[in-house]
């Protein structure tokens, strides 16, 4: 993927590309620190349909969201040969009673057989976690198991 | 009634009269700049209202409205964007500078005010209100917009360019010899470039000398820098404007970001009392006769930078709307062109008739600068649609 970066002086500095569908996506950082994401209209990639400034949670979770998808879909992919599998996706709400805690303490594999294969964290990935991986919120975890088993970790991750 | 009295009160009233009148520019979403100037034309000379209690205290304020624009022109763009915007646009820089500079010079030598009266009205006609541009690109939501460093990069030449041309144009002033002229120009350029090699290198001592977390030791050790340089410049025989704007290009980084925040509230007291003083000075009287060449000055430059910005966003590869685009976001002139020819008024060797051209020109271009920019994009996709039409019918089931 070619990204490109442009510096707009005074202001900050504007990173973006082109997408399959003709569309320029991307994000505006100023020099204030705010991030702002931009997508070009249809019909002229040069302008911008749409600025949204995004706060740095909302930067994260954003990327966290798409991050997650792409590992997601992938998981699926691998998994499609084995029938009743299913990757899902956790995030950890601020309400949750196991942020700031290490991830061991949920006991998720023990009581769902669910197992957590990466968390997605502020745009990174953090691959096969173990149990003293301390959730933050905002997290995503990312989970593979049965459909009542992913059941059953939600409600473990939303009340404990 | 007691001096002071009458001064606070014609001060205030002044001040309270801005209040509104930037209130009404707001409201309507235009720069409050014209509306500054009409108020100084209505309270000054040959005006409506006499002021007189007020004369000294806005003299110097408005000198002070100066420094501190020029301060914070300084201070917009860092040293390494000057160095980058100048090597990345520097043919459209001086596309910019041709086309724009000629037509002000070239009417000044048409109405006989000579070498002098041409330099100035050059720089008014040159100079794009970068407030203005940045304002009307963020207000449109065009920050995104891939014309829109093409845009900045220009503005930002502008910025480099000001600061050969004040020098000069304050020797011009001065009434110098072609050689001494040439001398200040070289001493400029030197200047300037010591100055950036400064702030690039160096830049963090500046900073640090001036820089504070309490914001009160901050605004006062700014601000005393500043008028501290400024008078010397002044009393080198450069300008005191000059100064400022060299200290605002030391400054860099994290220091200047927060130079600006602390700056910006006096600039627009100090600037606004600016703008009024200089309508003060111009005689309404003195506007209708020059209205008809400002008018043509306005058609002619509006169109010379859509060129310029045309121009420069067809080399960037930006499409057709996005060029047009670039283009009106130039147009507006504003701040710095009053700034050039108040430098010329109070210099006393220009003739009358050359303020009240340049406030004629600029009321015209700050209003119509922004809308411009406004309405360049119907009214270019207006104009497309009908060369499209028919390829679409033709190509369609017959």
């Amino acid at each position: 993927m070619n990204v490109d970066e442009t510096d707009l002086p005074g202001l900050g500095r504007r990173k973006d590309f082109m997408t399959a569908s003709g569309r320029r996506i991307g994000v505006v950082e100023y020099r204030e620190g705010q991030t702002e994401l931009i997508v070009s209209t249809w019909d002229d990639p040069d302008t911008c349909q749409a600025s949204i400034p995004l706060t740095a949670d909302e930067a994260a979770t954003l990327g966290n969201l798409l991050g997650g998808q792409r590992l997601a879909m992938k998981l699926s992919e691998a998994h499609r040969e084995i029938p009743g599998i299913v990757t899902r996706q956790f995030s950890i709400s601020a309400e949750s009673p196991f942020q700031n805690q290490p991830m061991g303490k949920a006991c998720i594999r023990t009581r769902s057989g669910v197992s957590i294969v990466a968390i997605m964290r502020e745009g990174e990935v953090v691959p096969s976690p173990g149990p003293d991986v301390v959730l933050h919120p905002g997290d995503l975890l990312v989970a593979v198991g049965t459909q009542e088993g992913l059941d059953t970790a939600a409600g473990i991750l939303r009340n404990g | 009634m007691d001096p002071l009295a009458l001064t606070l009160i014609e001060l205030g009233a002044v001040v309270f009269c801005l209040g509104l009148l930037a209130r009404l520019a707001g409201r309507i979403g235009m720069s409050p700049i014209p509306l500054y100037l009409v108020g100084g034309l209505f309270f000054g000379a040959g005006g409506l209202v006499k002021l007189e209690g007020m004369h000294e205290f806005a003299h110097l304020s408005a000198e002070i409205g100066v420094i501190l624009l020029l301060l914070m022109l300084g201070l917009e763009y860092t040293a390494a964007e000057l160095v980058t915007g100048l090597r990345r646009s520097w043919q459209a820089g001086i596309l910019d500078l041709l086309l724009n500079f000629l037509p002000g010079a070239g009417l000044a030598v048409m109405l006989g005010w000579g070498v002098v009266g041409a330099m100035v009205m050059g720089g008014v006609t040159y100079i794009s209100s970068s407030g203005i541009a940045a304002k009307v690109i963020t207000d449109l939501g065009r920050i995104g917009n891939r014309e829109t460093p093409v845009v900045l990069s220009i503005l930002v030449f502008e910025d480099l360019a000001m600061a050969v041309y004040l020098p000069v144009l304050t020797a011009t002033l001065a009434g110098v010899s072609l050689l001494m002229g040439l001398q200040t120009v070289g001493i400029s350029l030197a200047v300037v470039t010591l100055v950036l090699v400064v702030a690039l290198r160096h830049g963090h001592h500046v900073s640090k000398a001036v820089h504070s977390e309490n914001s009160e030791v901050f605004l006062l050790n700014l601000l005393g820098a500043a008028l501290l340089v400024a008078g010397l410049a002044a009393a080198m025989q450069v300008s005191a404007a000059v100064g400022a704007f060299m200290l605002g290009i030391a400054i860099s980084g994290a220091t200047a970001h927060s130079a600006t925040r602390v700056l910006e509230p006096l600039r627009d007291l100090f600037a606004a009392i600016f703008f009024v003083v200089f309508g003060l000075n111009t005689d309404p009287r003195s506007i209708p006769p020059v209205l008809g060449w400002a008018l043509l000055l306005a058609v002619v430059t509006a169109a010379t930078k859509m060129i310029t910005g045309f121009w420069a966003a067809k080399r960037a590869g930006i499409g057709i709307p996005g060029r047009y685009r670039a283009g009106a976001a130039l147009i507006a002139r504003g701040e710095f062109s009053i700034v050039i020819a108040g430098l010329a008024v109070a210099s006393g060797v220009v003739p009358s008739e050359l303020a009240a051209l340049a406030t004629a020109y600029v009321l015209i271009m700050a209003i119509a600068g922004p809308l411009a920019a406004r309405f360049v994009e119907p009214i270019v996709r207006l104009l497309r649609r009908p060369v499209r039409g028919p390829a679409f019918r033709t190509s369609g089931p017959a």
